[in-house]
């Protein structure tokens, strides 16, 4: 076996020249690059252990039934089979696991209630043998009724997904098949419509998207000689996963230790354990090292999704085109299990109007318990199926009230002071209107290429693309608009604090420091940036990003868009006080060589302690000498507040984030097959720490919202909640050819309560890029399309 | 059964291969050269590209028997194989096998800093792709800069749209794919230059 | 699970006389993507990729006869003159890395009715050559396909080759799917000019249990063409000749709804690619008549 090696953590070394070179707001590369560009970046695929087995899991094969019995007789007589385990072999009375409601089964017991849920689980020798011993499981169901949709959900006799809940939530919802109920209210509404000169209606729905991460679900968990067990895993945020998987193992949390790996993408498709507690148990049982990979197809069932949505919104202006009032309920569907629906409730309901002044607000938004796929985190996060059906309403009464759809968003735009329905004021830039003029200013991509280009038409450039459908015959251009609010962080009272461990010495003559969280690098360059903000804080041009692990404090999750504030803001926390040590160091060494020593403000730069008017007084060098300054600590952003339950009130949010598209399609009216040509978006970021990765964020977040507008959708049999097209080859993702070039116009206006002033950016691209595009296809064929993603039966009726 | 094929330049026999098994599982599994990735396994997301005599193919459709006897480059040898291809004034696929003494000289891991992969020698495609910010969470970045190379071997200049076509194949999740063709733009560029 | 790996074509068929369930593999496309999802475990896997014959092509006085290997990259650089309908079809199969592996022996051996080859051989005219230890038959395309991923194979039998037509006329292909590439067929239409004969051939993909022609379409337009001297005097085509056309080749049409589209979607968008294949063969084939006659 060349090669191969026990799985180690790597250490990210990163080294930038002299004179602090590299600090923040320079756009420094990845210092994982080298690595993902050669192959040799260690993913949690990638993991070998010496005489390791392969995990394997058996899914239900239905969406709702009672298990009847289950059979493992023959997959363990199967040479090669190690250990087969069902509910019954789990070691203690924690059994369940969850995000917030601990209401997963890690393997099923007495019922399942959802297509592909875990049953049992195999580790064999070669995957092979593992899947041939899951397939030899009997497992005998008995069939129960699906729910599907709010109508099944919610009937007076309808089945309990969960029975005897006693969640915090199961209080205040009108039925226990509904997980949460945020309602907003503000104002008055009644009289608001009576205001109105103009009423605008509209259904939205809203289609179970996948995050599609390209690296699937994967682990390798190797049992410990002191009986805990080692877990290298692809995550988000390893401390929720270790608070999980700890009581099922029935171990201290200090003997589950945990390294992140390679992170193949993420996208809030990892917020949720996975196969971590079943690679743990069958290692644990096995007293070997147990790996477990997903393929795509289990993949598409390994993990929750958007949720889908139906959205129901009723928008009042006044003649002079000024919002008076917005009525709307939003139904989200979070299927079996609860994952983050809670919270994706309290998202989709306080920003459910969207980034406008509008001061008399009635929204009530739910999520259901049903057999569909569990669903939860995903990139938007709730905002994004709010922000598909606000901008559909805004085009709708801009055209009511005869005004330009962009000057209308612009009247009615939020800005800094704005209130947003929960009563929280907006306390930082909301430069609303100024990112929708500014989309709106870049120039316009040249008219239908085609038509110049006579008989040569490049069909790549034409919808159908390599397909040859069209060489220009029915193509109608379209331009639509879109904004929206995302806030960043987690909100309503969580305690969303980070942990960053700091360490400053010499090494070869050098001074470096070694920055030490848990926070998940899934590709975002978080692990950029924290060296970029090591070198500004320390002045050194040697920063060491140490692997992410369990070893140091929680760095909370990679989501919401929060891990630069957060963990950016532990790192420059951690940093300030080492270089108080630091500086305490000099004093004690040099403090009576030099009075600035004791009277300047001192800061460290190009590996040296200068005065803030410039003069050096020592080298790190000299005044670390073989001491090293460490320093752990947590850092929190401002706390929040609950939303009140009956009214939505409440200081709920830390910070918001803005992004604007404008979508140029082309539309074969015919064939109903859209290309989009561009897709411009200008986005406030507050600072730009890396603008590289800033830029790469926006396209990517853009392109995710182009996959919902188009075509992406992760189609659920109504009759049976059976998933019908778990694949690549049926769940489409966008393609280089079908992603448009996407010109970014980044505005960098300081939100005095952030690190540096920054704003989380990864989500809200991804928020107005669905609603955009959407509108540009309205535009090209006058067709209403209430629902995402848009199929080419909807553009040509025949659906 | 036993599989015997030459990857990298260097010949590699690989036992008790199951029948069903891929290329791509042999060489992440069987020989050590994780850098093609699985993310599909069939067919619909190049992560899993490398050259099987010269061509670009999906490694998760060639079944392992199907590798006997053939030549396979992964993106472990691919800065070597540029390598090779520039000494050898860029000459067409088949004719550019890996010499003998490349082949012993080569290594599947980074020689320099198997830590950190500094002073590791990159394939011009592979730099442009760090320069451009073209790599985020880096799945998709193996199959993409296998095919990349070889477009740019047959057409060293393309336009936009021979980009996006010859990439078609290649998933990205991350990078909504615009510095994905800053980066092949900017490998086109620096190779032109150097000509 | 056997890996048969013959080194020759007369090796194949005995392996294949000898072992009927063995499933023959060249690109992989199909079979791979079945067995790693282990949705297939055939006792003998029959490895077809040593057997150079296959990889060759040659061009006879009115046909090609194009090696079941052949990848699509190849036919796409090599045969846009003789074979233009299945060199467009094969530039909407998958994507690079597919083509460069996969050829026409794959699509008609799992007779997939979306399989991207198939409308473009019904519209050229082929014969699937066919051959066991028993002795070689041509089957003709038409009879070719028997159900849903099934065809007129016996099990002792494997595809040698494709005898294809070459063009006599201009030919078009059009693919619907919900993506610009690496897309299956939601459905898909070839359409071949046969000026020697004086006839239309088209050729239905994704729309239907099996690749289908538009027969009573064909035979409508041949009779429309041929009424109005169309061929010789080389005019338009009028707007409702090639709107009864669409409609007919519509009509051809026995779909399903799937993940991929409707059944009433499908209908639709044949009956639209029919249009315009037509119109832009035949503008293509005005063009061609104007200028041989201008030569002349």
């Amino acid at each position: 076996m060349p090669g191969k090696s026990a799985p180690l953590g790597t250490p990210t070394k990163v080294t930038q020249g002299a004179k602090t070179k590299g600090g923040i707001g320079e756009s420094t590369l990845r210092p994982d690059g080298t690595l993902k560009v050669t192959g040799e970046f260690a993913y949690s695929s990638d993991m070998w252990h010496e005489d390791m087995l392969w995990g394997q899991i058996l899914r239900s094969t239905t969406a709702h039934a009672e298990i009847v019995s289950i059979d493992t007789a023959e997959a363990l007589a199967l040479p090669g089979v190690y250990a087969v385990m069902t509910y019954d072999d789990l070691p203690t009375d924690v059994k369940n696991y969850g995000l917030e409601i601990q209401d997963t089964p890690v393997l099923a017991h007495g019922r399942v209630r959802h297509h592909g849920e875990p049953v049992a689980i195999v580790a064999a020798d070669h995957p092979e043998t593992a899947r041939r011993a899951a397939a030899k499981i009997r497992v005998e169901y008995r069939d129960l009724p699906v729910i599907t949709d709010e109508a099944s959900a919610t009937a007076p006799d309808a089945i309990l997904i969960h029975d005897n809940r006693t969640d915090h939530h199961i209080g205040h919802v009108d039925h226990p098949n509904i997980v949460h109920r945020q309602p907003i209210v503000r104002g008055d509404v009644e009289a608001a419509r009576a205001r109105a000169d103009f009423i605008v209606t509209g259904e939205y729905t809203f289609g179970m998207q996948d995050q599609a991460f390209l690296g699937p679900e994967s682990g390798l968990a190797v049992p410990a000689e002191d009986g805990g067990v080692d877990l290298y895993i692809a995550t988000q945020w390893l401390h929720s996963d270790l608070r999980q998987i700890a009581p099922v193992l029935g171990l201290p949390e200090d003997k589950v230790r945990m390294t992140l790996s390679g992170v193949g993408g993420a996208f809030g498709g990892r917020e949720d354990l996975s196969m971590q507690i079943h690679a743990c148990l069958l290692a644990l049982r096995t007293g070997k090292p147990v790996k477990i990979v997903y393929n795509r197809f289990e993949s598409f069932f390994g993990h929750v999704h958007r949720h889908p949505a139906k959205l129901t919104y009723e928008h009042g202006a006044t003649k002079d085109g000024k919002l008076t009032h917005l009525k709307a309920r939003i139904v989200l569907d979070g299927g079996a299990y609860a994952s983050a629906s809670p919270a994706v409730v309290g998202n989709a309901a306080s920003l459910g109007a969207g980034p406008y002044v509008v001061d008399d607000v009635d929204i009530d938004c739910i999520a259901l318990y049903t057999n569909n796929p569990p669903c939860g985190a995903m990139r938007g996060f709730g905002a994004v199926q709010a922000c598909f059906a606000y901008e559909a309403q805004m085009d709708k009464l801009a055209d009511a009230v005869g005004m330009d759809r962009v000057e209308f968003r612009r009247l009615n735009a939020m800005e800094q002071g704005t209130l947003l329905p929960t009563g929280q004021a907006v306390d930082s830039p909301a430069p609303v209107a100024e990112l929708l003029r500014r989309v709106k200013a870049m120039p316009l991509p040249p008219e239908q290429q085609w038509l110049t280009a006579g008989e040569a038409a490049d069909v790549r450039q034409l919808p159908g693309g390599l397909s040859n459908t069209t060489h220009g015959e029915g193509v109608v251009r379209g331009i639509g608009y879109a904004v929206g609010i995302k806030n960043v962080g987690f909100s309503e009272g969580f305690d969303d604090y980070s942990t960053a461990r700091v360490r400053m010495e010499v090494v070869g003559g050098e001074p470096v420091a070694t920055v030490h969280t848990a926070m998940a690098e899934v590709g975002q360059g978080g692990v950029t940036v924290h060296a970029q903000i090591a070198r500004t804080e320390l002045g050194v041009a040697q920063v060491t990003i140490h692997p992410a692990d369990t070893q140091v404090g929680s760095a909370g999750s990679t989501s919401a868009s929060r891990q630069t504030y957060v963990t950016g803001g532990a790192v420059k926390n951690s940093c300030e006080l080492v270089r108080e040590k630091v500086l305490e160091v000099g004093r004690r060494k040099f403090g009576s060589y030099h009075p600035a020593w004791a009277t300047a403000e001192l800061l460290l730069e190009g590996g040296k302690v200068v005065t803030d008017a410039g003069e050096v007084l020592a080298d790190l060098v000299d005044v670390l000498g073989d001491e090293s300054v460490e320093v752990e600590a947590e850092w929190r952003h401002r706390p929040t507040e609950p939303f009140d339950l009956r009214t939505g009130q409440g200081f709920g949010h830390v910070q918001y984030s803005f992004a604007a598209h404008r979508a140029v399609v082309e539309v074969d009216t015919e064939l109903g097959l859209v290309k989009v040509i561009e897709l411009a978006c200008a986005q406030d970021v507050g600072k730009a720490l890396n603008p590289l990765s800033v830029v790469g964020q926006i396209q990517g977040g853009t392109t995710q919202g182009l996959g919902i507008a188009v075509m992406e959708e992760i189609i659920v049999d109504p009759k049976t909640a059976k998933v019908r097209n778990p694949s690549f080859t049926d769940y489409l993702i966008p393609t280089i050819l079908d992603t448009p070039t996407i010109p970014v116009d980044v505005l960098e206006l300081a939100d005095a309560h952030a690190p540096y002033g920054l704003r989380g950016i990864g989500e809200a691209p991804t928020l107005s890029s669905t609603p955009a595009v959407l509108a540009a296809i309205r535009n090209a064929t006058g067709l209403e399309l209430t629902k995402t993603p848009v199929r080419p039966e909807h553009l040509t009726g025949t659906a | 059964m036993r599989v015997n094929f030459t990857v990298n330049g260097r010949p590699q026999e690989a036992d008790d291969v199951w029948e069903g098994e891929s290329l791509l599982y042999v060489l992440r599994e069987r020989l050590g050269l994780p850098g093609s990735k699985n993310a599909c396994e069939q067919g619909e997301c190049g992560s899993c590209t490398v050259r099987l005599d010269g061509v670009p193919v999906c490694s998760c459709l060639v079944a392992a028997g199907q590798a006997e006897g053939r030549e396979v480059v992964t993106v472990e040898g691919l800065a070597e194989y540029a390598k090779q291809r520039t000494e050898h004034g860029g000459c067409a696929t088949d004719a550019c096998g890996t010499s003998l003494d490349a082949a012993k000289r080569w290594q599947p891991k980074g020689s320099t800093d198997s830590q950190t992969g500094e002073g590791v020698e990159l394939a011009p495609i592979q730099q442009a792709f760090i320069d451009a910010g073209a790599v985020q969470c880096g799945f998709c970045t193996p199959g993409l800069l296998v095919a990349a190379d070889e477009m740019l071997e047959q057409n060293p200049n393309p336009t936009d749209a021979d980009i996006r076509e010859a990439l078609s194949g290649n998933l990205c999740r991350c990078t909504g794919y615009e510095k994905i063709m800053d980066a092949v733009r900017l490998a086109a560029a620096r190779q032109g230059e150097a000509v | 699970m056997d890996f048969l790996r013959p080194a020759s074509w007369e090796e194949a068929l005995a392996a294949k006389a000898e072992h009927p369930t063995a499933v023959p593999i060249a690109g992989g496309t199909d079979v791979m993507v079945e067995i790693n999802f282990d949705h297939r475990r055939p006792e003998y896997l029959l490895d077809l990729t040593r057997i150079g014959d296959l990889y060759e092509w040659e061009t006879g006085g009115d046909s090609v006869r194009l090696g079941a290997s052949v990848p699509y990259t190849r036919i796409m650089e090599n045969l846009r003159g003789e074979l233009p309908g299945l060199a467009l079809a094969s530039h909407t199969v998958a994507s690079p890395q597919i083509r460069n592996r996969g050829g026409v022996g794959g699509n008609l051996g799992t007779a997939s009715p979306a399989g991207d080859a198939h409308p473009a051989l019904l519209a050229a005219g082929a014969e699937v050559e066919a051959e066991s230890v028993r002795g070689t038959r041509l089957i003709p395309i038409d009879t070719f396909y028997t159900g849903v991923k099934r065809n007129a194979l016996a099990p002792d039998e494997l595809i040698r080759a494709v005898h294809i037509k070459k063009a006599d006329g201009p030919q078009q292909y059009s693919k619907v799917g919900t993506r610009n590439a690496m897309v299956i067929a939601v459905c898909a239409f070839g359409l071949a000019l046969h000026p020697q004969t004086r006839t239309v051939r088209t050729g239905i993909g994704s729309a239907a249990p099996t690749p289908v022609r538009a027969k009573a379409a064909e035979e409508f337009l041949n009779a429309a063409l041929d009424e109005g001297g169309f061929w010789d005097n080389g005019k338009i085509i009028t707007p409702s000749v090639a709107k009864q056309f669409a409609d007919l080749c519509a009509a051809a049409c026995n779909p399903i709804d799937d993940v991929r589209g409707t059944a009433s979607y499908r209908r639709h968008a044949v009956g639209v690619m029919a249009r315009r294949t037509l119109t832009w063969t035949w503008e293509s084939y005005r063009g061609t008549a104007a200028h041989s006659e201008g030569v002349a």
